[in-house]
């Protein structure tokens, strides 16, 4: 059962992903873009990363995506009916990604993969929150003025463009 | 583990096929009623004013940015709410630890106020 979810997970994240590159249109691409993000999230679920999954539902889904969007929805082309983006030089594209994928996969066999017993990890969001709170905690508060920031900057930013 | 996400994953199945139904089923008993003023574009059931297809406003892509930094904000709240029953017992630090993150970023709010970028003119 959960190996039948596992792949329907997978085959949902690449046939979105195929879809961005694939689909014409700018906007579909965009909302592809959200079932593969999806998709990700279920496959961090299944590497028991459940902190990340968390970040990929609340930051890209929720954040990065409406952002892009956004994006294609300032973009000048919007006025014409077809915001599409063409595919260029398919061959060589095609030469390229084979050759990715060899190298990919030639290491994945030669890797002397570290088989561990299928024991369950803890938590990992308990984890990284004591860590946090205890050992990261300088790089936690800074974190904040990092983003403090970010939010000046795009203050700035946006009331040149005015 | 896995297991412990079933609920999460029924949610998505019944939202997904909630859509789907709705969908199939509009599409196959509505009525199909077509005529020239049915068929016209409308906006909050007023007639059209201007152009469909309008560049949009620099502001929603502030409010976007924006958006996203205090996303990131909630992101570092979670681990914190995690252990934070757990801290409690040792002391109330871990409450000022987060009240500290948290007020760096209430400046940073207060700055985008009083700059108007929150203003919709």
């Amino acid at each position: 059962m959960v190996d039948i979810v596992f792949w329907i997970i997978v085959g949902i994240t690449i046939g979105s992903a195929f879809m961005v590159v694939q689909s014409k249109s700018l906007l579909y691409s965009a909302y592809a873009l959200l079932f593969t993000f999806v998709g990700v999230t279920g496959l961090y679920v299944f590497l028991w990363a459940d902190f990340l999954a968390v970040v990929q539902i609340v930051v890209y889904v929720g954040g990065i995506l409406v952002l892009i969007i956004f994006g294609i929805m300032l973009t000048n082309k919007i006025t014409s009916v077809n915001i599409s983006h063409a595919s260029v030089q398919k061959g060589i594209g095609g030469v390229v990604v084979l050759g990715i994928i060899g190298v990919l996969g030639y290491m994945v066999f030669i890797t002397p993969w570290n088989q561990l017993a299928a024991t369950e990890p803890e938590q990992t969001s308990a984890t990284i929150g004591r860590l946090l709170m205890m050992d990261y905690l300088l790089p936690f508060e800074v974190a904040s003025l990092l983003l403090l920031g970010a939010l000046i900057a795009a203050t700035t930013l946006s009331r040149k463009e005015n | 583990m896995a297991e412990n996400y079933l609920p999460i994953l029924v949610i998505f199945v019944l939202a997904a096929g909630f859509a789907f139904v709705s969908l199939i089923i509009t599409h196959l008993v509505g009525p199909r009623v077509t005529n020239a003023v049915k068929m016209m574009p409308y906006e909050s059931g007023v007639d059209q004013v201007g152009k469909t297809r309008i560049r949009f406003s620099i502001r929603f892509f502030l409010i976007a940015l924006l958006f996203i930094i205090f996303d990131i904000e909630i992101v570092f709240l979670y681990p914190w709410a995690v252990v934070f029953k757990d801290f409690l017992s040792a002391g109330s630090f871990i409450f000022f630890e987060m009240v500290v993150f948290l007020a760096i970023l209430a400046f940073g709010f207060i700055y985008v106020w009083r700059n108007g970028a929150l203003e919709w003119e």
